[in-house]
């Protein structure tokens, strides 16, 4: 029933379609991207086009090695993708988990989880993935998505068990309880479809933070490096030069911003339509 | 007084797990940071042993750890492996992030309460509008680029902040600093004052108050607003920790001497003590922050503190 109200609600917004478009073409992208990108990645490059600008038949110009631009940042969709909603799933799952636990239990096991989400939560960002990634230099998008779960999965757990504990002493939950139904069924079959929406919504706008992180990393040169491409990369090498040849840093952080845009926007969408009072 | 003192028996546990986590991050980087000293050169297994001794290399981590801890209550931050005390390393440089985060802050509070005011009694209008999408716009941004954008156009092309470094002092090099760094928690706390007004603005109290004849400057600003702020000031209470802690990427791009720039030089050269002593203070403000952010909700919001006591 919510949901498709919700859905009655979100097909009549333009900004839904729009982030909506925008959010396939790049996921496409990053599936295929063979179909957008005329070259491979890092593949026919010609150091003698470094960093020229937009010309005829290569619309976006070439990078610092004289890739063709539009083929690497094509090719750099799929690390933002992919880490974005790996670490969205992986932390969402988490927080269902040890938010379901610790919310419908409540006493030490609750204080427990508790605590250890405060401990992570109080670990600065920035600083604490750069200290695991240095410590392990040679680390792909899977080592990547680990670190980025590792230090995102406490707001989402936090408000899941808030939204446990709202919703388990309600009187469908008594009633399930007295039918003999068994914990498990009660936190997975009752509470948990009545306490998941806003978890979602924030898991929605989580995938938009998980790109933008992951891009700061690589930009910082701790996260992803060479012949691995990524818009954080691509960034990371336009740091020195954006001042002469402004389309380094133009084209990548257009895209990044744009994923990332419709990522909160569509957030910000599902949010107002499950929840009409913010309106 | 109950309830503060819950709280902060809650916090300590939390700070010394913290830390610890920390500590025992730093602790399994790769190399040696002996040897990392001298260089190419082959070092004498006496002077490593000596070396090693001094610095406590040898002992199990909880050992190190606790060590670290007590040197802390006297204020020891440690000593990197060059033999200069980390806190004599870093005094100069607490200051300019400082002063970075509290202008970001001070521009968050102001301008994004005021554009959150804004948006709200002018709903669905214009003003909203405008305020909704460019918040958006900046959150979505990635910190670095709102930064190279800002300063190629405000700093480069129009001359308005200068560009790089702190030669002018305080607000001067700052503000535009400031303002990048204050940028994302803005466009939060003008969402976060927005939504939080519009809700209140249609509860019954404001209805009355309307009702009494009370114009709509002092109902708005002094009825509604004040009943608002309590999102408000909790974000803003755990933001100022992030914005120390953020400043890495802003004081990178505006050539900033702050502890940002000289914790990013210490993890890569394995300067793990640096490392270790800024994080440790910096988890510090942020639980003191988040501390103080609870104990403050409890005077605004009686609610809270009874329910929770």
């Amino acid at each position: 029933m919510l949901a498709r109200d919700a859905w009655r609600e979100m097909r009549g917004r333009v900004v839904f379609w729009l982030s909506a478009v925008v959010l396939a073409v790049a996921v496409a992208m990053a599936a295929v991207p063979g179909v957008f990108a005329a070259m491979g990645p890092n593949d026919g490059c010609d150091l003698r086009m470094s960093k020229k600008g937009p010309a005829s038949g290569a619309a976006f110009g070439y990078d610092l090695q004289g890739c063709d631009y539009w083929s690497q940042i094509v090719h750099g969709t799929r690390a933002s993708i992919m880490i974005g909603i790996a670490v969205t799933v992986a932390a969402l799952a988490i927080a269902i988990v040890l938010g379901l636990l610790g919310g419908f239990y409540g006493g030490l096991l609750d204080a427990l989880i508790s605590r250890v989400t405060d401990v992570f939560f109080g670990i600065p960002f920035v600083l604490g993935a750069t200290v695991v990634l240095v410590a392990f230099p040679d680390h792909g998008i899977w080592a990547m998505t680990l670190v980025l779960v590792l230090l995102g999965w406490t707001t989402m757990t936090r408000l899941m068990r808030g939204q446990v504990i709202a919703v388990r002493n309600m009187d469908f939950v008594e009633a399930a309880r007295m039918l003999g139904a068994s914990d498990r069924r009660i936190m997975f079959r009752h509470i948990l479809p009545n306490a998941i929406a806003p978890v979602f919504v924030v898991a929605m706008l989580n995938v938009g933070n998980v790109i933008a992180g992951e891009a700061t990393l690589d930009y910082l040169g701790v996260g992803l490096q060479y012949p691995d491409v990524s818009w954080g990369l691509q960034l990371n090498v336009a740091q020195s030069f954006f001042a002469e040849y402004p389309h380094l840093l133009m084209f990548p952080a257009l895209f990044l911003t744009a994923t990332v845009l419709s990522f909160l926007t569509l957030g910000d969408v599902v949010r107002d339509a499950l929840d009409p009072r913010l309106r | 007084m109950r309830y503060a003192a819950h709280r902060l028996a809650q916090a300590v546990p939390v700070f010394f797990a913290t830390t610890f986590v920390i500590y025992a991050m730093v602790f399994v980087l790769p190399g040696d940071p002996i040897l990392a000293l001298a260089g190419d050169k082959p070092v004498p297994d006496q002077v490593l042993d000596v070396m090693r001794e001094h610095y406590h290399l040898g002992d199990p981590l909880l050992v190190q750890y606790g060590r670290y801890m007590l040197g802390l209550l006297h204020g020891d931050l440690g000593e990197t492996f060059t033999g200069q005390p980390v806190s004599e390393l870093l005094q100069d440089r607490w200051g300019v992030t400082a002063q970075l985060a509290t202008t970001a802050w001070i521009f968050e509070l102001a301008v994004g309460v005021g554009l959150g005011v804004v948006a709200a009694v002018r709903r669905g209008g214009v003003a909203d509008t405008a305020v909704l999408a460019g918040t958006t716009f900046v959150i979505a941004a990635p910190v670095f680029v709102v930064g190279y954008t800002a300063q190629i156009v405000l700093g480069l092309n129009l001359g308005l902040f200068p560009t790089a470094g702190t030669d002018e002092g305080w607000p001067g090099s700052y503000l535009l600093p400031g303002m990048v760094l204050g940028s994302f928690g803005l466009a939060y706390v003008a969402r976060l004052t927005r939504t939080s007004l519009v809700e209140n603005l249609r509860s019954d109290y404001v209805r009355t108050a309307t009702a009494k004849g009370l114009r709509r400057r002092r109902v708005v600003g002094l009825h509604a607003l004040r009943n608002s702020l309590i999102p408000v000031v909790t974000f803003l209470g755990v933001d100022f920790g992030n914005l120390m802690a953020g400043a890495v990427v802003t004081e990178g791009i505006f050539n900033l001497p702050g502890i940002g720039q000289q914790v990013f030089q210490s993890i890569q050269l394995q300067e793990g003590p640096v490392v270790v002593g800024v994080t440790t203070v910096l988890v510090m403000i942020f639980i003191a922050a988040n501390l103080a952010v609870d104990l403050l909700y409890g005077l605004l919001d009686p609610r809270i503190r009874r329910a929770r006591a």
